[in-house]
């Protein structure tokens, strides 16, 4: 199952950990399910179903375009981290 | 120039990839125009009835509008429409994506017109149109604003404490990953942390622990064609701008939101670009060269001068920067902690992300925490600048690692060898890398004539440093269409610096096995080809030469198919290969089927998009000598070589030219260039007589190394080369200074006063 990394920010809300092994096959689908085991958590991360502007998400190294959107597998890596523009 | 493909020998195999086209120099498609003199740059933009445009602005930093009266000015003979932000729709606090990021509206809004306040000296208040630039100039001075004037804060430390005047009602604190605001009216925009491992444990195992703060100055992008926008605004309601951008459709989508018209409405034209580095990518002058026009019923030109772009257009954030490292005996980093708060100018937005995400990233910590602050400041709101955030942070990180090599007794470059990030390295923000090259960076560096040859003489020192920059993927589309002499016009919406239109044309060509100097590649409106994000993120070469691969791929399928029609056999006994379609008995090149297919059947028309997300990342390291007057303080550079990963050199001398634009910026930015406020908020050196960029009297020749560690993720292997190369030049050069007289400096300029009360202090000392 994917492997969800928790912002150091969101972590009080999730019992301080850090990551969570996750269910789901996109990227929302496994926000659902940390949401599942911390009521609270979707609505911070991803307020009204989308992703919080300013916010990337990368799976498996990569800045994904898809968002919330964006097919995981069991191997998979999540993070949430800073959009940034380059110049 | 050299050459180095580490992963073919990581493979084992001595086989360098072959292509045709890429690797070459052809001469550039965009040259014969450029050089004559003949291309087209915004301000040569002339429409039918145009008239121009002038603004007036803020004269100070920080103050309340109280009124505005506009009389005079529409009183003027001459004048065709005078406007003020009330002509503008309110956009509230909508936030809008613009590809490379998202904005608050009512910022950007009143960014272009100022509202209720003024932010910073040379913040647009009101515009004029007029038959001609003088009455519009005149016009605009009698425009009489009503000011309240509110103190400014101009340092990015005195605008986070609580005394210090708020700039923006609306802004609270946001924390980045729970959307959380405070409760109090603060300058402090948004606030980032990063951890990982026990950092605490991490500082108790260290044997020698550095910690120091550094100070950055506001620089601009220095970009010679200054922001020119024209906009006709239609009877059909249809608005057309013809403007220098590095994104026709970010402009597009910018003009459409804050003129609240359809999308569909609005057209950009791109001139060719005068230079950008991420300063062309916000509108300033389209939305109010839109707004004239509607009102005057012709199209408006309006132009910047050059203390307009200096006061009023996005620089790159100062910044202060807090670094504390610590190292075991072998010299391993055990952990590192950074604290980074970087000014966003008047509206919330500065690179802090970025920053705080590449203050380490050349280094493999075990145990890190990085915090980051985004802060309002009375200056103008920062903008992209050529991997925006990264030379800041780069500069203290690398300063930091400078003395504990000092400490280590251990070599700079050894030290950068030990500890670099490689594949499967984990970021302090989470992420781990894929197939990266900083390793043969440094090994290139530690192998070049430069670093290998000794230097001598007084006062004379030489400096390392590395960096790093993401690539960013996005989207792009290009259309192909093959003409029946077996030429392809390669229709593309990326604007081209720096080359960019020919390193897509090359991959065109290398796709379908044909010359570069039979494509005909342009740039486009944004009527005529796919949606395509802007030039920047080093995501053109990446991403739009993916499309155009895409495209050949999709002509080389049609020719197949057509050829087998034309011969009547079965498709699977066509093939195309290397510029020539294969049949039973048939060997037919590329020009040749174009000339009998155009002949009997419908025309062939490619087309290739793009949307891909494995991009890389890309690191340099950079060798200086510089030597320093002990009695003045200034430095001189002796020899500068730098290397960079460059996954596939498409365009050799493109590369090299980006490698080359970069350093020469890092290296303005770290000895000379900073904005100068007096103390009422006023830029005092807004102009490039003040200003001061380097020219070719102050550079030596900036030898270059591509190293070629191909991207897994490109169909080339191509990582994007423009941004890495600004982010070590200042570190690269306060190393070198160190090592010339023995003051380590960590503000930025390293200008010759600055140079020289470091000098003193140390005489002092001693």
């Amino acid at each position: 199952m994917p492997r969800l990394f928790i912002p150091p920010l969101l972590r009080s809300y999730c019992g301080g950990k850090e990551e969570m092994i996750v269910e789901g096959t996109t990227v929302l689908e496994a926000v659902q399910s940390l949401d599942n085991e911390y009521p609270g958590v979707m609505e911070r991360l991803c307020p009204e179903g989308k992703l919080r502007a300013g916010t990337s998400v990368t799976v498996d190294q990569n800045v994904t375009p898809r968002g919330l959107s964006q097919k995981v597998s069991s191997e998979s890596e999540i993070h949430f981290l800073p959009a940034i523009g380059g110049g | 120039m050299a050459t180095i493909d580490e992963t073919k020998a990581a493979e084992g195999s001595d086989e360098t990839p072959k292509y045709k086209v890429i690797g070459t120099r052809p001469i550039r498609h965009d040259g014969a125009d450029k050089v004559t003199g003949r291309a087209l740059y915004g301000a040569d933009i002339k429409v039918k009835g145009m008239i121009y445009g002038a603004i007036l602005r803020s004269p100070h930093a920080h103050a309340n509008i109280k009124s505005i009266d506009t009389s005079k000015a529409k009183a003027l003979p001459g004048v065709r429409a005078v406007i003020t932000s009330a002509d503008l729709p309110e956009p509230g606090d909508k936030i809008a994506e613009l590809g490379e990021g998202s904005v608050v509206l009512n910022h950007l809004s009143s960014n272009n017109l100022a509202r209720t306040k003024v932010l910073y000296k040379g913040h647009s208040i009101a515009a004029v149109a007029a038959d001609n630039i003088h009455i519009a100039q005149e016009a605009a001075n009698l425009i009489e604003v009503e000011y309240e004037i509110l103190p400014p804060v101009l340092d990015v430390l005195k605008a986070m404490s609580d005394e210090a005047p708020v700039l923006n009602p609306d802004v609270r604190t946001e924390e980045a990953a729970t959307g959380e605001k405070g409760d109090k009216h603060t300058n402090i925009a948004k606030h980032f942390l990063f951890e990982k491992g026990d950092i605490e444990k991490g500082f108790a195992d260290a044997k020698y622990v550095v910690e120091r703060e550094f100070n950055t100055s506001t620089v601009h992008q220095g970009y010679i064609e200054p922001h020119v926008a024209t906009a006709l605004w239609n009877n059909d309601g249809q608005i057309t701008v013809w403007t220098s951008t590095q994104g026709t459709f970010s402009v597009r989508q910018q003009v459409a939101e804050l003129l609240d018209v359809p999308l569909a409405r609005v057209k950009v034209v791109p001139a060719e670009i005068g230079g950008g580095f991420g300063g062309k990518i916000s509108v300033y002058l389209a939305p109010v060269a839109a707004t004239l026009s509607r009102i005057a019923g012709a199209p408006v030109q309006v132009v910047m001068d050059r203390t307009d772009v200096l006061q009023a257009t996005g620089p790159t954030p100062g910044s202060h920067i807090k670094i504390k490292m610590g190292v075991d005996a072998d010299g391993h980093i055990t952990a590192a902690d950074a604290w980074l708060a970087y000014e966003a100018g008047a509206y919330p937005g500065s690179p802090i992300g970025a920053g705080a995400m590449c203050v380490f990233s050349c280094y493999d910590v075990p145990n890190g925490r990085v915090e980051g602050f985004d802060v309002c400041v009375n200056k103008p709101r920062t903008n992209a600048y050529r991997a925006p955030g990264a030379t800041n942070a780069a500069f203290a990180t690398e300063t930091v690692v400078e003395e504990l090599c000092e400490k280590l007794g251990m070599a700079p470059v050894d030290f950068r060898l030990l500890n670099a990030s490689k594949e499967g390295t984990r970021r302090v923000d989470g992420v781990t890398y894929p197939r990266i090259g900083l390793v043969e960076t440094l090994e290139a560096i530690k192998e070049s004539d430069h670093f290998k040859s000794p230097l001598e003489g007084q006062h004379r020192g030489r400096g390392i440093a590395s960096g790093f920059w993401f690539n960013a993927g996005l989207k792009s589309a290009v259309t192909a269409t093959v003409n029946s002499d077996g030429s392809v016009s390669l229709l593309e919406g990326s604007t081209d610096i720096g080359g960019s239109r020919t390193a897509i044309a090359m991959q065109f060509a290398e796709t379908l096995g044909i010359a570069a100097e039979d494509i005909k590649p342009a740039v486009v409106d944004t009527d005529s080809v796919g949606y395509t994000d802007v030039t920047g993120g080093s995501r053109v070469t990446y991403a739009t030469g993916w499309a155009a691969y895409e495209a050949g791929k999709d002509l080389q399928r049609q020719i197949v198919a057509r050829a087998a029609d034309l011969w009547e056999v079965d498709p699977d006994q066509v093939s195309y290969e290397d510029g020539y379609v294969l049949g039973p008995d048939k060997k037919v090149s590329f020009k040749e089927i174009a000339v009998e297919l155009s002949a009997v059947g419908e025309p062939l028309v490619g087309r290739g998009v793009s949307n891909h997300n494995e991009p890389g990342g890309a690191f340099g390291t950079h060798v200086v000598d510089v030597e320093v007057d002990p009695d003045t303080g200034k430095v001189d550079i002796l020899r500068y070589t730098a290397a960079q990963d460059c996954g596939t050199a498409i365009h050799p001398a493109y590369v090299e030219g980006q490698i080359q634009g970069g350093a020469v910026q890092g290296i303005g930015w770290g000895l000379n260039e900073e904005y100068w406020y007096d103390e009422d908020g006023s830029m005092r050196n807004a102009n490039f007589l003040d200003y001061r960029i380097p020219t070719c009297y102050d550079l030596p020749m900036i030898d270059t190394i591509i190293v070629e560690v191909p991207n897994p993720g490109h169909p080339f292997g191509v990582r994007g080369v423009g941004e890495v190369p600004i982010v070590p030049p200042p570190a690269a050069l306060a190393a070198a200074i160190y090592d010339a007289v023995g003051v380590r400096m960590d503000e930025l300029p390293m200008s010759p006063p600055r140079v020289l009360h470091e000098l003193l202090k140390k005489q002092k000392e001693s």
